[in-house]
């Protein structure tokens, strides 16, 4: 393997090289912004910094275009008024602070609501195939939690036609990839940041970013629960970079566990079954056949819901004169009645409870409708779901926490440290209503882009130097599961972690249970520090899950940690000692840090940022 | 209702590598992936295999199962008798890198090549008006997930690595037939399809579309389409005189070479 | 059989020696394909030279309408102008079927695959050492698919009229009774004739460049809504045209064996009314 030479050897397109030698030394590579994660929020603002006339680099573990983004279904929720034209910024920013119980940070969701529309009206312009109205306009559809159709969509697969979309425009636009390549710390440069310490997956190569802008995009910490619709990636590297780099979290104990997951074959488990199901008619039963859900519907979402059969059912021809059918509640809602259901032994074969839309749709609705459910059901399950009901059940889905940054500018406490999409915090309180994370992507990636290339020009010559013991330390430290002999491999203490957090601080959460899990996470952080890879460092993923099992070790706790500390129930976060909410939590956030000594999370209290009287009004 | 499964698995890299055995307990319900993985896990922690969303919908997983051109996470073990050899090997068409990773970055290179899609100006009121019938071949293309079997499979550079230069392959000849029938794109493709991306070299075999694991039936709705469309550009002196005594196809009117 | 070091055993690919890794029965499609081709093409080349046998009143085998050359009494329903020709009439007009066919989408893959080995199936090497595909000539002569379907359209309504045709009451040797001159008549031969002008109208309609034609080629179906049905239409039966291909080709050779037979008198027509 020497035939390789280091500077030339390396791809035109993808910078890939692959030898698998690591004496060539070490790449250096300069840039203005450096996005560190290819999903939408990460192209969002990569595209923006290019724009804005930054060097910008994207870097992403995985292939361009795998990202977790092409897993969303349902649409982009964005107030553009094409089905309903009472439908406006202020409709849609209502539902989304009332979605989150009010814990949102009201700016975000205010630019949230406002920009929506015109960042799908920009993924047109780039190429974008939206499903139509009869009038030509861009389709919209119903969700949970949203008053109007509202979901800008592609039948069920409009993450992948927004991931498909930007992916085009930053290739047409040239900005420099670096595909399956994974960023390990972040460099300062006193309070500022300076660049960043990468591998190539390919050949285990490092590479050091000099760049004074980094933007963090990495998606969210699923991978940290036994089931989960995340996909491997989901290791909360973004969360744990910022972290290390000395930024803080919030809202790290609301994490949204989504109502519908398949429960069977056991090898999809968790894999997620679209809320557009319900959207488009389809409904909850329990095993003795019960539509159950009409008897959860809390006290906050009484007079917005219907409360019978028949209400629920004309909502979908007749909007104006019926109440919502209590299957589109927010996730959170529905997902905990499932929870109850199953536990009180309504559940199905598999464990799980139906959901049913062959008995209320043709079947050629479904299949134009939902046209990759019927494809994965049929597929995995062998199941025909214009013909019998499916098999659900909650599933780990997204986090509401993440990095605490400044809403107009995403900009964490760090000088320099951006955060962008489901590793930022902030926007969706304690639950995220369907449809927002893709706008919220959209939205906070071009503001973070912009801003972040506004922030590295302002430094002229003027830039933070990335110091050579901080990459030295870096290179040692992703090289040290290769020095340990005799230790466990990564794969068991992952899905231990995984095991131990899906039944410790998972859907219902107790304090006993969460004491434990912290118990376990310290056990977990000392076999990790033994953990032993083999072979070498050329496309090793027992190396990869390594370096990931910190980042999903340090989130965990943090997780458990602030659902230790809240005690009430809000969106995401369910305490069984604390059934309902408590007033008085609903007016402050939960911060974590990275304690002085690197090795825990020290947590406080903050006060929630208070809503402009005009804004109020909305809520009265 | 678990059973040892027969797995064989290519180990290796570009300078050589064999087909090696990994017997492996699977059970009912599972994918070759999950095959994958447990050996990942419990055998061979080195394993090289590229994957994401285990749900046939990122086009990570791709490979070959005895000889097919397959997505791992979309191939069930159920499809398979118990005791039947399992044989997977990385995509035979890319450069290997490791085990089952190869180096796929000849379909990025090829995406680099083509022009993306340039609309005109918004409508008075700042949207865009598109029939649904107008975009629903479009929305059939942009199903694809990129998980390049179409490439792997195509016969034109499988079989002939001379070709890669001057071929860009079905995947992308889905990505022209798109803007080609995008309605409100404002260029003209069909020489670019013809020329650079090497559309005559396909002697559309089908093969691609056998192996989608998205179904798009892209000979028959991409690349003969784009075919004709070609045909009405360079080879037809009907069309051609209809152009010029003004009987031209008004649908194609006001668009341009990129 | 080898292959050459510039396909799947390229240096950089996975080291595998093998051409393919399929274990199914892959050879069995471009093998039937092969034989039931070749026997076609002998049955037609044999059948096309003969210049015999080609008509037994009303009957008119495809493969010699319309006869145009020095044909038989009867069998030329559209005048003689090729009289002067020596061969066999069949050769005057078989070119353009036989053209519409070798230049079809579907025959091309399945002859490409069955003759060429150009893949022999999907994900088997092919033996070749260097491939251009369509983009010379003479390959690049697929590209005129369309005009032969323009003939096809011709010759597809020259074989509906052949069909009206045997229909007529018979006043030849095959009449029952006397003398037969007038009302309908209809035998076995007639109702192999319709199944085959139905075939041979479903692959010609259901034709790649047919579907190009008739609105593939607009870029806005929503300003063009007869056309777009048309599309829509010619859609549906696009997706078995290769169905049509086989099933027509078999027809057009039954009905000019069972002509060739009538005509020779070894069997006799059986007639229905």
């Amino acid at each position: 393997m020497t035939d390789m030479s280091a500077a030339n050897g390396r791809h035109p397109m993808t910078g890939n090289e692959l030898s698998g030698e690591a004496a060539g030394g070490m790449e250096r590579h300069d840039y203005d912004v450096v996005v560190v994660g290819a999903g939408g929020a990460g192209l969002r603002a990569a595209i923006a910094a290019h724009e804005a006339g930054a060097r910008t680099a994207i870097v992403c573990k995985s292939l361009l275009g795998k990202a977790h983004t092409v897993m969303a279904e349902g649409g982009i929720a964005a107030a553009m008024g094409n089905r309903w034209p009472e439908d406006n910024w202020e409709v849609h920013f209502r539902d989304t602070m009332r979605g989150g119980k009010m814990l949102n940070n009201w700016r975000m969701a205010q630019l949230h609501a406002q920009e929506a529309p015109e960042r799908v009206q920009e993924l047109e312009d780039w190429g974008a195939l939206f499903d139509r109205t009869d009038d030509g306009l861009i389709s919209q559809r119903d969700f949970g939690g949203h008053k109007y159709a509202r979901l800008a969509h592609v039948g069920d697969r409009t993450g992948l036609e927004m991931i498909r979309t930007l992916q085009q425009r930053a290739v047409a636009l040239g900005i420099d990839v670096f595909m399956e390549c994974t960023v390990t710390d972040v460099f300062r440069d006193g309070d500022k940041v300076a660049g960043a310490f990468a591998y190539w997956r390919e050949s285990g190569r490092f590479i050091v970013f000099d760049a004074p802008s980094v933007i963090l995009a990495t998606g969210g910490i699923g991978k940290s629960f036994k089931v989960t619709s995340n996909s491997w990636e989901y290791t909360g590297d973004g969360h744990a970079l910022a972290m290390r780099a000395g930024a803080s979290l919030i809202n790290m104990e609301f994490v949204q566990f989504h109502p519908t997951g398949m429960v069977w074959p056991p090898s999809v488990k968790g894999l997620l079954v679209t809320e557009s199901v319900r959207g488009d008619g389809g409904i909850l039963k329990n095993s003795e056949g019960k539509r159950f859900m009409f008897d959860y519907i809390p006290e906050f979402f009484r007079a917005e819901t219907a409360d019978t059969v028949e209400e629920a059912d004309a909502w979908y021809d007749d909007k104006k004169n019926n109440r919502r059918p209590p299957e589109l509640l927010p996730r959170d809602e529905v997902a905990r009645a499932i929870n109850s259901e199953i536990k009180a032994g309504r559940g199905t074969p598999h464990g799980g409870i139906y959901l049913d839309i062959a008995s209320r749709r043709t079947p050629e609705f479904i299949r134009k409708r939902l046209p990759s459910m019927y494809h994965q059901f049929k597929e995995l399950a062998d199941v025909d779901i214009t013909a019998e009901p499916m098999e659900i059940g909650p599933t780990c889905h997204y986090v509401m926490g993440g990095v605490e940054v400044d809403a107009d500018t995403q900009e964490s406490a760090v000088t320099g440290l951006y955060a962008v999409g489901e590793c930022s915090g902030g926007m969706h309180g304690s639950n995220r209503l369907g449809g927002n994370s893709l706008g919220d992507l959209l939205v906070f990636g071009k503001r973070a882009g912009e801003h972040a290339s506004t922030y590295a020009a302002s430094l002229a010559g003027a830039r933070p130097r990335v110091d050579e013991a901080d990459v030295r330390a870096a290179q040692a430290s992703a090289l040290a599961p290769f020095e340990v002999e005799g230790g466990e491999n990564p794969y068991t203490i992952q899905s231990d972690l995984q095991q131990s957090m899906n039944d410790l601080v998972g859907i219902i959460r107790t304090r006993a249970e969460l004491e434990e899990s912290l118990d376990a996470i310290e056990v977990f952080k000392q076999r990790a520090a033994t953990m032993v890879v083999e072979g070498h460092r050329q496309y090793n993923p027992g190396w990869h899950l390594a370096l990931d099992l910190r980042n999903m070790l340090i989130v965990s706790e943090c997780i458990a940690r602030a659902a230790l500390a809240r005690e009430e129930s809000r969106g995401g976060h369910t305490r069984d000692d604390f059934p309902g909410p408590d007033p008085e939590w609903g007016t402050k956030n939960l911060v974590v840090n990275l304690n002085e000594a690197g090795t825990g999370v020290d947590l406080h209290e903050k006060p929630l940022p208070e809503m402009p009287e005009e804004l109020k009004g909305y809520f009265a | 209702m678990s059973y040892v499964l027969k797995l064989r698995i290519w180990r290796g890299d570009k300078d050589g590598g064999e087909v090696k055995d990994y017997p492996v307990e699977v059970s009912e319900g599972e994918v070759v992936l999950d095959a994958i993985h447990r050996v990942q896990g419990t055998q061979a922690g080195d394993l090289a295999v590229r994957w994401n969303c285990k749900a046939g919908k990122c086009g990570s997983c791709s490979a070959e199962v005895n000889g097919r051109p397959r997505l791992m996470c979309m191939c069930r073990l159920s499809d398979f008798a118990e005791d039947e050899t399992i044989t997977v090997t990385p995509m035979r068409t890319f450069p290997v890198i490791r085990d089952l990773v190869t180096d796929v970055s000849f379909n990025y290179e090829k995406a680099k090549q083509l022009p993306s899609a340039q609309l005109g100006p918004r409508d008075p009121d700042g949207k865009r008006r598109m029939a649904q019938v107008d975009v629903e071949r479009g929305q059939e293309f942009r199903k694809c997930i990129e998980c390049f079997l179409c490439q792997d499979v195509c016969h034109v550079v499988r079989d002939h690595e001379d070709n890669k230069e001057s071929f860009a392959g079905p995947r992308f000849f889905l990505r022209y037939a798109e803007l080609d029938m995008h309605p409100l794109d404002t260029h003209d493709r069909r020489e670019l399809a013809q020329g650079a991306a090497g559309l005559g070299m396909c002697n559309i075999t089908k093969c691609c579309t056998e192996v989608c694991p998205e179904g798009i039936k892209i000979t028959d709705n991409a690349i003969i389409p784009m075919k004709e469309r070609v045909v009405d550009k360079k080879f037809d002196p009907l069309v051609w005189l209809g152009d010029k005594i003004g009987l031209r196809n008004k649908d194609n009117e006001g668009r341009t070479e990129p | 059989m080898p292959t050459t070091d510039r396909g799947v055993t390229s240096p950089g690919r996975a080291r595998i020696e093998e051409r393919t890794l399929r274990r199914d029965r892959w050879w069995l499609q471009p093998l039937a394909t092969f034989v039931v081709f070749s026997g076609f093409v002998v049955f037609a080349t044999i059948r096309a030279f003969m210049g015999r046998d080609y008509y037994a009143e009303p009957y008119l085998s495809p493969f010699y309408s319309p006869c145009l050359g020095d044909c038989v009494e009867g069998a030329s329903d559209f005048g003689q102008p090729f009289g002067w020709w020596p061969l066999s009439a069949a050769l005057l007009i078989l070119v353009f079927p036989l053209g519409f066919r070798m230049t079809c989408y579907y025959y091309r893959k399945a002859y490409y695959r069955a003759f060429w080995l150009s893949p022999p199936a999907c994900a088997v090497a092919e033996p070749h050492g260097s491939y251009s595909g369509e983009s010379r000539l003479p390959l690049l002569l697929q590209n005129a698919h369309r005009y032969f379907w323009y003939a096809a359209v011709l010759v597809g309504l020259v074989l509906t009229y052949d069909v009206l045709l045997a229909f007529r009451p018979m006043p030849g040797r095959y009449a029952v009774g006397d003398g037969e001159t007038s009302g309908v008549h209809m035998g076995l031969g007639t109702l192999l004739m319709l199944a085959n002008v139905v075939l041979i109208w479903l692959y010609t309609l259901s034709c790649h460049s047919c579907r190009h034609v008739v609105g593939g080629r607009l870029r806005h179906f929503s300003k063009h809504p007869v056309r777009y049905r048309l599309w829509t239409w010619v859609s549906r039966l696009n997706t078995s045209h290769g169905r049509w291909a086989w099933y027509s080709l078999f027809s057009v050779a039954v009905v000019d064996f069972y002509i060739f037979l009538l005509a020779t008198g070894t069997i006799q027509d059986l007639r229905f009314f």
